[in-house]
């Protein structure tokens, strides 16, 4: 069974009543109870003020985790490549979109159309954070975590390169909402890397795929978040991350198939 | 990195369906671009349309996924007995071990577009028969793929705009090389509707005549669409001269503009410097190369700067939008597919419209078809949010 293996040296995360990882970890590990509120997005604030306006919730969410994640690790943003992995994109301006193409004057804002293609998080952050390697774009529905980290994992085991992983999601408005209900704005990034740094505790994953089915969160609240929005799929690794937990998780990915996690030992 | 054999691949787009009608508009150079007479869009703009997609069917059990784009992948799959390849290549090496990656950057979208015209009156509520995730989302035609050839392997969209198709070869070259998968369907849809149309039109990008890529007077693109699957296998230890490798591919991200390329084309001259090493290639290496060569002046402009640099200037090269149109986020691969039958065929093909090459540019760029026989031939794919992705493809020999 191929088995691909990262050292994870930093994590951001925001999402409904996670304003960041050091937050969240207490609540996932336990220490602080969880109480769900709207998602509070900070603002872009790397990006110039002329970029800033044009940007929307899900490029201000992507640009908060990575800059969180970067941040925790130590590590040099624009040295990273990235993977960024996403069920739906920019809902509220692909909305926007579709009134206006619905509507008696077709006149689409050239900033909308810039902003609806996928890779606009991946685009404002390399701009945000001076970053010129490569970056993956993916979307796998509610499997876009799992994509997402088996993408950013081969490319930590194969070209042996640190990555920085983000995978978020932000709702629609009416009326596609009703078709894809996502709930609210979650997302998660991962700086994934080859070798263990010298100078922090870091723990090491390593995933294979498995027909086990995903495990569920304990607490009920957090098993809703799980699984209504398709980022935070990853509730449970980062659960076991948060309690320093070594040992197996499996996190939901394909119809066919589930990702299982073995943590190691921090050291 | 290893190089990996393309054992199998297809193209449908505004030149034909499959690989013989598409040989045969490219040796009499042939553009598929009309005037726009697509739905109810009111350009003043030429267009690659793909005739008869409509008219294609899905698969009964795949019912939710009719939209343009998966009946044009439909349409696509069934071309040069592609679909029976991937089947007779899952029987031998096992559904679980075949990975589907492919490029989009439409989707759907078109069948939301028509959605939101048919809202309900009081409710605002898009009709019952809308599918999201078999229309809307951007993963619906890897997900349809992969259940109409019934595979059970990894799989995703990569939607980095225009260089979306190119890239799913590094996702899938890394999926093989990590041994998660022994073999990968890889390849690019993308569908006409009215987002990109006007969406284009709104920067000013679409010209009102055909495209012209590289021509002194060029005024923007032509929006094309199209499917093009490759099947990706390691290497057998021999294999027919005339087969088509995949040797290196090259990622890179401009930092720059979301919808202007660096100027000097720093991030295409990185993308093409990083396929030129993981192919263990020299730059003199490449007989020919398929441009990105949208036709904008901005764009060609910063291509020729990256080519100039890295290849010089006397390297034959094309674009083919031309003729195909600019098929966004499935031209890394139908421009892939092109390339590997210009290597099989020694055929470069001609930049069509192009009436004269602008001077500025100080590119060797073909104006007419030259027959000549090629090893190695490089494809370049550069898109919006400043992803940039190159290929080098050559034959076994």
């Amino acid at each position: 069974m191929t088995q691909l293996s990262a050292y994870v040296r930093g994590i951001g995360l925001v999402g409904p009543g996670f304003d960041d990882w050091a937050g969240a970890a207490s609540i996932l590990a336990g220490i602080t109870p969880y109480s769900p509120r709207a998602t509070v997005l900070p603002p872009p604030v790397a990006l110039a003020p002329a970029e800033r306006r044009r940007t929307g919730a899900v490029v201000r969410l992507a640009l908060a985790i990575c800059f969180e994640a970067v941040s925790r690790a130590g590590v040099v943003a624009s040295e990273l490549p990235t993977i960024f992995s996403s069920s739906g994109g920019d809902g509220y301006n692909c909305h926007e979109i579709c009134v206006t193409l619905a509507s008696g004057d077709r006149q689409l804002s050239p900033t909308r159309f810039h902003n609806s293609v996928h890779n606009a998080a991946s685009g404002y952050w390399s701009i945000a954070a001076n970053a010129t390697p490569a970056s993956s774009v993916l979307c796998a529905f509610d499997a876009s975590f799992g994509a997402g980290l088996l993408e950013a994992l081969t490319q930590v085991t194969v070209d042996r390169t640190q990555v920085l992983l983000a995978a978020y999601d932000a709702g629609y408005p009416e009326p596609l909402r009703a078709t894809r209900p996502i709930p609210d704005a979650f997302g998660v990034a991962m700086i994934l890397a080859p070798t263990a740094p010298t100078d922090s505790r870091v723990a090491q994953i390593r995933a294979s795929l498995c027909n086990d089915p995903a495990e569920a969160m304990p607490d009920p609240q957090l098993e809703a978040l799980r699984t209504a929005i398709p980022a935070a799929r990853s509730l449970p690794l980062l659960r076991k991350l948060a309690r320093e937990e070594p040992g197996r998780v499996v996190i939901d990915y394909l119809e066919t198939q589930r990702i299982a996690i073995e943590v190691s030992a921090w050291r | 990195m290893t190089p990996l054999f393309m054992s199998r691949f297809t193209a449908t787009s505004c030149i034909g369906r499959g690989l013989s009608a598409t040989l045969v508009s490219l040796e009499r150079q042939h553009t598929g671009l009309a005037p726009c007479k697509f739905e109810t869009v009111e350009l003043d703009t030429y267009v690659g349309e793909v005739p008869g997609v409509d008219a294609q069917s899905l698969p009964v059990s795949l019912a939710e996924y009719n939209c343009r784009n998966n009946r044009l992948a439909q349409l696509g799959l069934q071309q040069d007995e592609f679909a029976d390849a991937v089947e007779e290549l899952a029987g031998r090496l096992g559904r679980r071990r075949v990975g589907v990656f492919l490029g989009t950057s439409t989707s759907g979208i078109l069948e939301t577009e028509l959605a939101y015209r048919h809202r309900d009156p009081a409710s605002g509520a898009l009709p019952a028969e809308f599918h999201y995730r078999g229309a809307h989302n951007s993963f619906s035609v890897a997900d349809f793929a992969r259940k109409a050839l019934r595979l059970e392997g990894p799989v995703a969209v990569v939607s980095s705009a225009c260089s979306s198709s190119a890239k799913v070869f590094g996702s899938a070259r890394r999926m093989m090389e990590a041994g998660l998968i022994d073999a990968a369907v890889v390849g690019g849809i993308d569908s006409l509707c009215l987002t990109t149309l006007y969406g284009f039109h709104s920067l000013q990008l679409v010209s009102p005549l055909p495209c012209r890529p590289f021509d002194a007077a060029r005024d923007g693109i032509s929006i094309g669409e199209g499917a093009a699957f490759a099947l990706l296998e390691r290497a057998p230890a021999s294999l027919d001269p005339e087969a088509v490798l995949l040797l290196g591919i090259g990622e890179s991200s401009d930092a720059h503009h979301m919808s202007s390329p660096h100027p000097e084309g720093l991030g295409a001259r990185a993308a093409m410097l990083q396929a030129l090493s993981t192919a263990g290639l020299q730059p003199t290496d490449i007989d020919y190369i398929n441009l990105h060569g949208t036709g904008t002046p901005s764009n060609d402009s910063a291509e020729a700067c990256a080519v100039t640099a890295v290849l010089g200037t006397t390297v034959p090269c094309s674009s083919t939008k031309g003729a195909t149109g600019h098929a966004l986020g499935a031209a890394g691969g139908l421009e892939a597919v092109i390339c590997a039958l210009a290597l099989q065929n020694g055929l470069m093909p001609a930049g069509l419209n192009t009436a004269t090459v602008d001077p500025a540019l100080s590119v060797n760029y073909l104006l007419q078809n030259r027959r000549q026989k090629m090893a190695r031939v490089m494809s370049n794919s550069f898109g919006f949010g400043g992803s940039n992705c190159s290929l080098v493809l050559g034959r076994a020999q």
